[in-house]
């Protein structure tokens, strides 16, 4: 049994979920970005965790499995678009993929 | 108990700073499995065994398989001389102000509100089950109809377009 206050527990959750923030305003590789969005699905599913630890109540738990169903999900349907976008644009910049950008008048 | 939450909290942190440090795709994603096992050590010592089994067997296990055959798939020989170029030190200021200014509005938040604790006994991972496909039944179903859009969404943009014209006919 655990005896650390809820807070410091919360609070570990949150500072996960805010390293994957930085990741995601950071990187400019999309497969980074990818990567440090399921940093904070995970630990958005840590916050769920805890809760259920804290009340002794299964739903957050069964949270945390429709969690992974979406990251599941999100994950190969991203993974194919960065592999369509790497061959379209031979490159994995986010800053490639920039065709919806008004033209710049000189 | 509360030495293990710690050490596994200390190196999920400092694993997770590697990943979004790091230039090399491998690299990033072999740090965040360290990550997500010691993320699994702290779901065991919350009373969720389950939960630590689920999140090596499909987080570490398979979403980051997935991960390392698309990097293997891609040329990141060249992407890792950009990424030197992308990566500039100044870039992390603001985001990291930003973040840090948003996790003390955080701290602030969490210590502000009284948290009451009940002592019911622990969940079991039966419990799980019997909540799991009684009370969120129609939750469940929906996320297979969710997994079901993710299949045929990665088959479709997975798949590439068949060529109609013969290459003599081909532009240039």
């Amino acid at each position: 049994m655990l005896t650390i206050p809820i807070e410091i527990q919360l609070l570990f959750a949150g500072l996960l979920f805010f390293l994957g923030l930085v990741g995601v305003l950071v990187r400019r590789n999309i497969f980074f970005i990818m990567m440090s969005i399921e940093i904070m699905l995970n630990s958005a599913g840590l916050v769920f965790i805890i809760a259920s630890a804290h009340w002794k109540h299964p739903g957050g738990q069964v949270m945390f499995i429709f969690i992974l169903a979406v990251a599941a999900a999100e994950v190969s349907i991203g993974l194919a678009l960065i592999l369509r976008v790497f061959h379209h644009y031979k490159s994995l910049d986010v800053e490639a993929v920039n065709e919806l950008k008004d033209e710049v008048k000189e | 108990m509360n030495l293990f939450f710690y050490i596994a909290g200390i190196v999920a942190i400092l694993s997770t700073i590697m990943v979004i440090a790091q230039k090399n795709a491998i690299h990033a994603l072999l740090y965040m499995i360290v990550s997500f096992f010691s993320i699994a050590v702290i779901f065991y010592l919350l009373d969720a065994p389950f939960i630590a089994a689920l999140e090596i067997i499909i987080y570490a296990g398979a979403i980051l398989v997935l991960f390392i055959f698309v990097t293997m798939m891609l040329n990141i020989v060249i992407e890792k001389k950009k990424e030197k170029r992308w990566l500039k030190p100044k870039m992390w200021v603001i985001p990291i102000i930003l973040a840090v200014v948003l996790f003390l509005d955080l701290v602030f938040a969490v210590y502000s509100i009284p948290f009451p604790s009940v002592d019911k006994g622990v969940v079991m991972p039966k419990h799980l089950g019997v909540a799991l496909f009684t009370q969120y039944l129609p939750a469940v179903e929906i996320s297979a109809m969710l997994l079901l859009v993710g299949v045929i969404g990665a088959y479709h943009l997975g798949s590439q377009e068949k060529k109609v014209t013969h290459r003599f006919f081909e532009k240039k």
